[in-house]
């Protein structure tokens, strides 16, 4: 073949039909009003707190999707009531849906375990509250004091005369953890119905 | 592929054919240094930041001190010293040196290539040191925060023009396979940069959208960038070394035009499970096992061409890595072929399978094939020999079982994990416990590639700064038998 501009529309017409089904068609069937991020005044703690999430790759050892009952065993091992759809993340401002589980999912953490108190134990050190974890501590969201020194109502006494206070950044990291929870009541009126595989 | 054209037996023009190589040889080669010093550097970055995520991933207190060394920074940072700062910046080089090869066309105004790779390199400083401070944006595959995408596009767009400029001086005649590659590469890679940059940092569309965009990219810049150039190399290299023609141009075509169709609608099946319609996901799965049709096309091509020649593997350093690569991207095609399968997927699916498999393909194929083309353009371009074989001969075992190593302990761990996962009675710290040793092996692992690093940075840097023989008397691994030229 000798000719150059036969090759170049050859590989560009491939590509664009590629381009056009699996990067615009999609881009262009999620959008409009409902898909937009509608954050209130409480939700500015939880953006912030994605923020947290997305910094410190948590999303590298943590999903946030709870797959169909015959495709996986996530609804058994107690990850969601049902599994996730698309309009689950509308109010997402970015897709971390995840492609590794060395730790649990965590689309509804929120719903699983709704204390604050447990999640600022586990950041802080996750062999306190889970024993052989691998998760790595994340000391840095915290200011450690001597009990009592701080004066601070949400200081956590970690048993050795220290306690440890939440910094702003672990408090908004929280708040986006508790806000976890997709399978709490009804299914939001899906937009996308769920494919069946 | 064979890229002497001089009918045979004229000496005249044979040797008017070679000073012309020669001419287009030493065209690249201030360049040429550059840039591999760059792919250099990050390369032993991202070896060093892979052996930190590695060692934390088995013992979580190990630098946990501060949020700058915290295991999800610098497991975006490995991803992306080695995927722009080390893989792209090789593949630059070699590129640009067969297309000016094949075209025979020497390159003009080198200058403006020292400062693509500044841009580049600069590009990469900013990102990696982005992630560490916290910018990361932990999209798979496009972690550096968006400023440093116009630097990389910048640098990207000198080399685009180079490499056009070389097209369109080329001598009139046949256009090879390994041309209409590098040429679709050099294309491919920019816009697929941009429309991810885009659609996901510049103008971000919905969330859920943004899963279909950020694994179409992550796919295809395997797929339309590495993929194109390593396979270019290879169908360049092999004849070379060993002194006969590609078994079949048609197969070359063949290859070339499913590769372009197929590939391109790879990545969705990342996805699978994911809350998507279902056509989205089948689309991938059905292109990733067509894939199946260029993979054996290429493989048949490459094996009927290395048929009979197998001996030169003893004494050329280029052909053991470019055949090992070779012989990966069989295999790592394969297996993604399969793994695309709901099937498999429901088992492997979030499990470090999928870190093995990303190793088959972005090391033992695309990597090694980089290697083994550097091995060979280096003494021609730069005009000094390889200062030691015994350093080779140790980079390549070292690589090569080292990512055997890698390889084998992931995929077992990864499908262990999976079935665990499956098994909803078994405690999630039990799955979590159970992976250790394999993780242990990964770091293992992990210090061989150093060594086999360290080997390849000792000779490239003797050799970048003049401290070794002036080329003539190649440096071989064996005897070389009289049966080539
Ligand atoms: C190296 C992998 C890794 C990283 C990075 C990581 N985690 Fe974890 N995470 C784990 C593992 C393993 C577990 C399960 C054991 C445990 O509870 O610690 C876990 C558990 C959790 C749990 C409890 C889940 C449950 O079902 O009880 C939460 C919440 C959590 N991680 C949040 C985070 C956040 C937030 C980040 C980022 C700041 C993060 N993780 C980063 C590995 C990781």
């Amino acid at each position: 073949m000798n000719r150059l501009w036969i090759i170049f529309a050859g590989f560009m017409i491939t590509f664009t039909t590629a381009w056009i089904g699996l990067a615009m068609l999609p881009s262009a069937h999620y959008r409009g009003p409902e898909w937009g991020a509608q954050l209130g005044e409480n939700d500015l703690l939880v953006e912030q707190g994605r923020g947290v999430f997305i910094q410190n790759g948590c999303v590298y050892c943590h999903s946030q999707q709870v797959t169909a009952r015959n495709f996986r065993s996530d609804q058994d091992r107690g990850w969601g009531a049902r599994r996730t759809v698309a309009s689950d993340y509308r109010n997402d401002k970015r897709g971390l849906f995840g492609t590794m589980r060395t730790g649990p999912d965590l689309a509804n953490i929120g719903s699983r375990n709704s204390s604050p108190q447990w999640h600022y134990l586990h950041l802080y050190d996750p062999q306190i509250t889970s024993k052989g974890s691998v998760m790595p501590p994340m000391r840095f969201l915290f200011d450690r004091h001597k009990a009592g020194a701080s004066g601070s109502t949400e200081a956590l006494p970690l048993g050795d005369g220290d306690e440890i206070v939440p910094k702003p950044e672990a408090r908004a990291l929280v708040a986006y953890l508790l806000s976890r929870k997709h399978d709490v009541g009804e299914p939001p009126e899906a937009f996308e119905p769920p494919a069946t595989q | 592929m064979n890229d002497s054209r001089p009918a045979q037996g004229d000496p005249a023009a044979i040797e008017a054919s070679r000073t012309q190589r020669v001419e287009i040889d030493l065209s690249l080669r201030g360049p040429t240094m550059h840039w591999l010093a760059v792919a250099l550097f990050w390369l032993l970055l991202g070896t060093f930041e892979a052996m930190l995520a590695s060692h934390k991933l088995t013992t979580p207190e190990f630098l946990a001190g501060s949020p700058w060394l915290t295991f999800g920074r610098i497991r975006q940072a490995h991803l992306e010293s080695m995927v722009y700062g080390w893989l792209s910046a090789a593949s630059v080089p070699v590129l640009l040196w067969m297309l000016a090869r094949l075209c025979r066309a020497p390159l003009r105004h080198g200058w403006t290539l020292h400062v693509s790779a500044v841009l580049w390199n600069v590009g990469n400083l900013i990102g990696g040191f982005g992630i560490i401070a916290g910018y990361g944006t932990s999209m798979e595959w496009l972690e550096y925060p968006p400023v440093a995408a116009p630097f990389l596009l910048a640098g990207f767009a000198i080399v685009l023009w180079h490499g056009v400029d070389m097209l369109r001086r080329r001598a009139p005649g046949h256009i090879y396979v390994s041309q209409w590659y590098l040429f679709a590469a050099l294309i491919w890679f920019p816009l697929l940069y941009l429309t991810a940059q885009t659609l996901l940092f510049w103008k971000p569309v919905a969330a859920i959208a943004q899963g279909p965009v950020n694994w179409w990219y992550a796919h295809n810049v395997l797929g339309l960038w590495f993929t194109p150039v390593g396979l270019a190399s290879a169908y360049y290299l092999i004849p070379k070394v060993i002194g006969r023609p590609i078994h079949s141009y048609y197969l070359s075509a063949v290859g070339f035009w499913t590769l372009a169709f197929f590939y391109s609608w790879n990545g969705m099946h990342h996805l699978v499970g994911g809350p998507y319609p279902a056509w989205l996901v089948s689309t991938s799965i059905a292109a990733s096992v067509m894939m199946v049709v260029p993979v054996v096309t290429v493989a048949v091509n490459h094996h009927m061409t290395m048929v009979g020649h197998f001996s030169a593997l003893r004494w050329s350093p280029t052909l053991r890595f470019v055949v090992f690569g070779a012989m990966s991207y069989t295999l790592v095609s394969l297996q993604g072929s399969l793994t695309a399968v709901r099937a498999v997927q429901r088992v492997v699916h979030f499990t470090h399978y999928t870190v093995a498999h990303a190793h088959l393909g972005m090391y033992a194929f695309a990597t090694m094939i980089m290697f083994g083309s550097i091995y060979y353009m280096v003494p021609r371009v730069i005009g000094r020999e390889w200062p030691s074989a015994r350093l080779i001969r140790v980079h390549f075992w070292a690589s090569a079982i080292g990512i055997t190593l890698y390889f084998v302990a992931l995929t077992v761990g990864g499908i262990e994990q999976g079935l665990n996962l499956q098994n909803a009675e078994m405690p999630f710290l039990e799955v979590v416990r159970r992976t250790i040793p394999y993780l242990h092996l990964r770091t293992f692992s992990g210090i061989l590639l150093s060594i086999g690093h360290f080997a390849f940075a000792i000779s490239l840097v003797r050799v970048l700064i003049g401290k070794t023989r002036p080329a003539g008397e190649p440096t071989l691994l064996a005897v070389r038998h009289p049966v080539t030229a």
